[in-house]
Formats: structure tokens, sequence, C-alpha cells
């Protein structure tokens, strides 16, 4: 038995290096995670009181909190993602329905996956040049309509997901009864992909909460409370933007709470998202 | 028999008339279906004609040149993209010699060694990594990571290269905290869950069987990865890794924050730089003048189709081995 | 004018005739010339090794393979005087056709929905009205006396056998002509084998029906007329007793003595 020991020997270590290493990196991003969470948290929970949620953005040195960036964020959020919902939803539904086998659907399945990781400042640059120019001014609408349009391949890709892991037979049993393919969708397969296809929403949602790019040149910022949403409006990331850049100490308190507030939004958005995601996905 | 005949005829025509009334709002339904998922379409179209319109004063103004130069003066309005590119490419560059390595590392721990029971919680650590907006990376990377690095790495790191000659230059001081080389390694961070994400589940289209022919020959975990899996999913990471890359080069706030905001480009990886996405996010509002706005539209064009031609090719060759897992 | 004809010898009425069919899978011949009649209220079964196409023509006769590109039939299937390959309106061809799958398909809703959904897209019936169609859907489908208590449950937390009793009930609902069976025991297990099938016995009283199946037995036991298909051909066709003690065609005799498929 000619075993060559030596050989064996030097394979196994470095075999045993490499599973060091894969070791090492798993550790390395698990403890990247802990420290920004701890950071956050840390410096987040120093600020954070019921101010923060009953007063305005002050200006610097003196006291306030963060109502209007809050209530910015969640107008926009809701209207971007009430706009790009249903766009996202229909336009799924073509893809693994109508026009699951079409040429055509190949391409917009295509762009649709480069929009989804295309730079988010883009269409902050293309919502100023088709709403805020032609408008002449900055606005909530802008910045809804921005956020929209990220919302869109989010949901698009979601839905046709989802839609695909419903199974065939369950389309070829209500074709069957003579339902119309408008129903089979609506009545059967949108009901079997109910949960994913809210798993979809809510990561959309979770996804432009913490958007900043599209928003800077869309809705601006507004110190003050504001209601009119044909005029800028503040959020929350732009406003943790503003505030962190700025020299005042208190303002960038304030930003590190508005971080911890957004961060702990957008996590446990996506958390739940998961869990109904996991837990009662199309058979 | 002729009595049920007619009830059964006389049933059909009724349903011929419900399912007529049908079958206006059937093609509604899928008229409306059909013209959202156009208007995917449109939406890229109308993304990339408003930008060319938008950067066509600079364009017209400057020319190809606008490419080359580096002068970015908005008092002379004399606007050139070099630096920005420059600070663009290389940020990404070096973000993904980071995260590449680490992120397959990660992706093997996952899928060959990481005993089951861990398995799901650090993969939803890693995911959740991937949900932080990015906005958090950029303030902490301000106020944690930059003076970290000011304080107790770069230093080191430029006492270390100094007697070397082109390392040197690329590692000379002094240590501002900010610039090309912490933006480079917040993008990393950035970037590294989903090219993990993508890199495990290519991994998981690795048949059973060949990794168990594989082990049942005496190899060890490093043959097996490096022989079997990595070559049977190279095109699924390059996939990853591209797409790892478009969103680096696209990444807005986190580099705003530590890149420093210095159109110039250094030796120094220390130095303050920028990038296309930073600039915008910092001059846009401020910009006075037609050509000013219109130069920045115009690096938002350059911006779009770089990633555009990166994130195609990554989403050409994941297909690739969507195929051949479907195969 | 009679648009049913009634066969010289048999003295039956053609429910549905098919003539010369062919069917293609993209370029391949799947079906390669069929012909045959369904018999009014008998049941005819197909029968055949896997891959013979007797699912294939079952999926032909509710156009069912319309929801799918690249597959297109040729020949005439004439149905109360109409070439099923001309109808334009393939959802009421379906509801006078209807089909019961080899797994159970309940909807994702309750069991009275899954019933009623489909009452409810032909006809403006009264909740009254909807409750005994309701009622005596799952009366005929044997599945009444399990599922009076839950009709509110949801359809997925029935057994197999009951999931598919549902399926057929859910059928019967819309009252149809003719119903296809398309393998709809091979996922259960013997005993709601059982109850299936005498279902199917109880169904040719007031349906023209159509089953394929693996399991000669099956055959034997539910039907009066048997197709036995071999590659794309129909070998033999005829009356299921004859058939199956005295075949005329020597692979008909193999495949019934089990000697391959």
């Amino acid at each position: 038995m000619a075993l060559d020991l030596a050989k064996y020997r030097r394979r196994r270590l470095h075999s045993s290096i490499t599973v060091t290493l894969c070791w090492a990196a798993s550790a390395l991003g698990l403890t990247i995670l802990a420290i920004i969470l701890a950071t956050l948290l840390f410096k987040g929970l120093a600020g954070l009181n019921l101010k923060v949620f009953t007063e305005m953005t002050p200006p610097p040195g003196s006291d306030g909190g963060l109502l209007n960036a809050i209530a910015g964020s969640l107008v926009m959020t809701f209207f971007g993602v009430i706009i790009g919902t249903p766009i996202g939803i229909l336009a799924g539904t073509y893809l693994a329905e109508y026009g699951r086998f079409s040429k055509v659907s190949s391409v917009i399945r295509f762009i649709n996956d480069i929009l989804l990781s295309a730079p988010s400042i883009v269409t902050g640059l293309f919502v100023y040049e088709v709403l805020v120019r032609p408008m002449g001014h900055f606005s909530a609408i802008a910045g809804a309509a921005a956020l929209a349009v990220l919302v869109i391949p989010t949901v698009v890709r979601t839905t046709e997901n989802m839609l695909l892991l419903v199974p065939n037979q369950l389309r070829e049993a209500s074709s069957a009864l003579g339902m119309p393919q408008s129903l089979v969708i609506r009545k059967v397969a949108y009901k079997a992909a109910r949960a994913g296809m809210l798993t979809g929403v809510l990561l959309a949602v979770a996804r432009v909460s913490g958007e900043t790019a599209p928003l800077l040149f869309t809705a601006l910022n507004n110190q003050f409370w504001s209601s009119d949403i044909n005029a800028p409006m503040a959020s929350l990331p732009v406003v943790i933007f503003q505030y962190a850049m700025s020299p005042y100490e208190d303002w960038q308190r304030l930003a590190w709470t508005g971080a911890l507030l957004i961060t702990a939004a957008v996590l446990s958005l996506s958390i739940v998202a998961r869990y109904l995601g996991t837990s009662r996905t199309p058979k | 028999m002729t009595d049920a005949n007619s009830q059964a005829m006389a049933a059909a025509a009724a349903r011929r008339k419900v399912l007529e009334g049908l079958k206006t709002t059937d093609n509604l339904f899928r008229w409306l279906t059909q013209s959202s998922a156009y208007l995917v379409l449109a939406l890229l179209g109308a993304i990339f004609v408003s930008l060319i319109l938008g950067g066509w004063l600079a364009v017209k103004t400057f020319g190809f040149s606008f490419l080359t130069t580096e002068v970015w003066n908005p008092v002379t309005e004399q606007f050139g993209a070099l630096a920005p590119i420059y600070g663009t490419l290389v940020t990404s560059a070096i973000a993904m010699l980071v995260a590449v390595p680490i992120s397959i590392g990660i992706a093997v721990f996952l899928t060959e060694l990481c005993p089951l029971s861990l398995r799901r919680p650090i993969g939803i650590a890693i995911e959740l990594l991937a949900g932080i907006p990015s906005i958090i990376y950029g303030i902490w990377g301000l106020f944690f990571f930059a003076p970290v690095l000011q304080r107790y790495v770069q230093p080191e790191l430029i006492a270390f290269f100094k007697p070397f000659p082109i390392l040197g230059d690329l590692f000379a001081g002094p240590p501002y905290g900010i610039g090309i080389l912490t933006s480079a390694l917040i993008l990393a961070m950035m970037v590294l869950p989903f090219i993990t994400a993508v890199c495990r589940d290519v991994f998981e289209t690795v048949p059973p069987v060949l990794k168990e022919a594989a082990y049942g020959m005496g190899w060890t975990t490093r043959e097996v990865v490096s022989n079997v899996v990595i070559p049977y999913t190279r095109v699924g990471i390059i996939g990853g890794v591209m797409l790892g890359l478009g969103r680096a080069l696209g990444e807005t706030m986190a580099v705003t924050f530590v890149i420093g905001n210095a159109h110039r480009i250094s030796e120094s990886i220390l130095a303050p730089g920028t990038t296309i996405s930073a600039t915008i996010a910092n001059e846009f509002t401020e910009a006075v003048g037609d050509i000013y706005t219109s130069s920045l539209i115009a690096l938002g064009l350059i911006l779009f189709f770089i990633t555009f031609v990166v994130l195609a090719l990554a989403r050409l060759m994941l297909m690739r081995i969507e195929k051949k897992a479907g195969a | 004018m009679n648009v049913m004809s009634k066969d010289v010898d048999t003295g039956l009425t053609e429910k549905i005739s098919v003539q010369d069919l062919k069917f293609y899978y993209g370029s391949s011949l799947a079906l390669k010339g069929i012909s045959m009649p369904l018999y009014e209220r008998q049941v005819t079964a197909f029968i055949g090794p896997s891959g013979c196409g007797k699912s294939t023509l079952l999926r032909v006769l509710n156009r069912m393979y319309d929801l799918y590109p690249g597959q297109h039939a040729e020949g005439k299937i004439m149905f109360d005087g109409e070439n099923i390959l001309d109808m334009k309106d393939l959802n009421l061809l379906r509801s006078r056709i209807g089909m019961v799958f080899q797994k159970p398909t309940p909807f994702p809703m309750t069991i009275y929905e899954n019933i009623a959904f489909g009452l409810r897209l032909y006809e403006r019936l009264p909740k009254s009205e909807v409750d005994a169609r309701v009622e005596s859907a799952l009366e005929k489908a044997a599945l009444w006396k399990e599922v009076k208590d839950k009709l509110h449950a949801s359809g997925l937390s029935l057994s197999g056998g009951q999931q598919q009793r549902l399926c057929i009930a859910r059928t019967v609902a819309i009252r149809p002509e003719v119903i296809l069976f398309d393998e709809p025991c091979s996922a259960l297990d013997p005993i709601s084998t059982a109850k299936v099938e005498e279902l199917i016995d109880e169904l040719k009283h007031e349906f023209t029906i159509a089953i394929v199946t693996h399991n000669m037995q099956q055959a034997a036991r539910v039907s009066q007329r048997t197709a036995f298909m071999y590659l794309g051909d129909l070998v033999e066709f005829g009356d299921t007793k004859k058939l199956f003690t005295n075949p005329t065609d020597s692979r008909t005799q193999d495949y019934i003595t089990g000697r391959f498929g």
C-alpha cells in the first residue's frame, strides 16, 4: 500500500485552512452586522425620547424632534406604494400568466431585473426631469413618484415568482370549470399566491422607506410641518443626511435617533415579510 | 330524453349569455396587465430619454472631452467627468476585491460546512445586512468606521507601505479617515450580502451526486469546493459578482458620507475623492445654471449606462446557470 | 335534424364522436389519427402503457391543451353537431365538458365556496338555491355526510380522497354533459378509490363519462366501453367485457395479460 502520507497530510492541511477561512469570513460578516446594530442602538437610544415623535425638526442649537420627517416618510412611502403596487402586480401577472411563454415577456423580465438593481439616484434624476422641472418646484408628489418607480420592479418580481409557484393543476382545474382566464387569475391564482405577494409588497415598503437618494431632489426637504403634497416635504432619510453632515452636535444626535428608527422599521418589516413568506407560501 | 336534451340546450344558452358578459371584464383585465408590463419597458426607455435630454446641453458644450477632463469648476462653468468616473470605478473595484472572496467564503460555509441548525439564523443575519438602508451605512461609516480607520488602521498602512516604490504612493498619508479606501470598504460591506446570497443559491444547484461522488473518492472539502462546486457554478458566481458590482457602482448614500467629495484624482487611495452618485447627491440641489445641472444629469446618464451594461451581463450569466439547473 | 347519431349495432347514442384526430406537441405526433365514439350515459375507459396518448386524448376533448403554446390538433371531434376543435368559446365548452384531475385540486377557499364559486359564475341564484345546489352536488359526490358540519372549513383541510370527491362535486354542480376523469384515483388509497369508483358508477346515469386509468381492474370495474391505446394509436375499442375476455388484437392481449406496460 503506497499511500503517500506526506501528501495526504498536506492536502488535509490545505483543506483545514480553507475551512477556517470560510468560518472566519462568516464570523466577519456577523461581526459587521453586530457592530452596526450596536453602534446604532448605543447612539440612537441616547437621543430617543418622546419629543422625537411630538416635535418638529429644530433649527440648530435648539430642542426638537422628527415628527414632520416621520410623517413625510409615511406619506410619501404610502403614496409611492399605492401607486407602484397595482402596476407591479398587474405587470407581474402578465409575465406569469398571459405572457408566460412569449418573447416580449422575457425581454420585459430582463429589463425589470435590471431596473431592480439600477442606481436609485438615477430614478431621482428621472423624476426631476419629468415632474419637478415641468412643475417648476419640488414636491411630495414627485418624491412619491420616485419611490413608486422603485416599488414597481420589486413587486413585479415577487408577483411573478409567487404566481409561478401556483401549481398549474389549479389553473387547469379552474379552466376545466369553464372559468374565464381573468377569473382563474383573480379568484384562484391570486388567492393561492396571496401570502407571497403580500411579502413582496412588504419588502418593497421596507426597501423604499429607507431610500434617500431618489428623494433628495424630488421631495427635497422641509423644516416645517407640511400637509401639502404639492410642496416640498421632509423625510426621515433626507433629514438624517442633512443633520449627520452638519457640524451641530444636537443635529447629529437627532440623525442617529432617526437612523435607529428607520433601521428598526425596515428590519422589522422585512422580518415580518419573511415570516409571512416562509410560513404560508403556496404549495 | 328529449326533455333532458332541451334542458341542457337551455342551460347552454344561458351560460353563453353569462360568458359574453364576462368577456368584457376578461379583456379589460388582460389589457390592464399587458399595458402594465409594457410600462416597465417604457420606464426604462423614459429614463434613458430623459437623461439624454437633460444631459444634452453638457454633451453639446463639452463633447467627448466631458469624459476625459478632470476639471470640475462651477465658477468658471468648466465640467469634466473624469474624477467621478475614476472614483466610481476605483471604489467599486476595491470593494469587489474585498467582498468577493469573503462572500464566496460565507457561501461555502453556509452550503458545505455550517451545522444545519445554524444555517437558517446565519442566512437570515446575512440577509438583514442586505436590508439595512444605505444611509445607515453612511452615518455609521462617517461617525464610527472612518474614525476607527483614521486612528488605528491608516497610520499603520502608511508606515508599512512607505518603503515600497509603487505601494508607498498608493498608501500615501495623511490619514484623513474618509476617502476612497473607506468608501470602498463600506461598499464591500454593502454588496457582501448580495453576492453571498447569489453564490449560496448557485452552490445549491450543484447536484448532490456530484459532490457525493467527489467526497466518495476521499477528496477534502477544499478539493470538492475548488474542483467541483466552483467550476460547476462559475458562470453563476460571475453573475453574482456582476450583480454586486452593479450595486456598488450605483450606490449613493453610503459613499456620499465618507468619500470626502473632492473632484480630483489622487495617487493615494487614502485621499478623498468623489464618485458619480456622490457628486450628484451632494451638488444637484445647489447647482445653479443650466450647464451645471445638465453636467450632473450627464453624469447620471454615464452611471446609468455603465450599470445597465454590468447588470445586463450579470443577468445573462445568471440566466445561463438557471437554464443549466433547470435542464 | 337529429344531431346525435345512433350507433347501428349497439343502439347507443354517440355523445362525442372523434374522427381521425391527430395531435402534435410541437412537431412530434402524439395521436396518430384516432376515430372512436363516446356513448351517452356510458363510462368509456382509456387504458394503455404510459405515453400511449390516453391522457392527451382526454385533454383534447375539453381543449385543455390550449393553455399551452406549441400544441395543436387536427381532425374532428363532433359534440352535439359542433366540432370541438373549431369552437371559439372554450369556457362554454369546458362548462359543458367537465374534468377531474389526477391529483385532487381543491381551490384555496372553503368547501362551500369551492362549489358555489363555479355555480355563481354561470347563474344568478338566490342564496337558498345556491345552498341547495351545493348540498345536492355534495350528496352526488357522496361527501355531504362527511362535510355538512364544516362547510366553511378550508377545502385543503380534507383528506386526499375527500378532496377528490370535492372536486367531483364541484364539477357536477355546474351540470356538465360530459365528465372527463384523468386517472382520478392514482393519488388515492384503496378505500377512497373504491368510493370514487362507486361514484362514477352512479354518475353515469346522468352524465357521459370518460376515464383514463392505468389500472386495468379499475377499467373493467367501472366502464362499459374500453379503448386500448398504444404509441398514439387506438388499437382496440369495444365492449369492456369483450375487450378483457376476448381481445381481437394481439397487442391488447399482451397488455391485459401483463406482458408489457
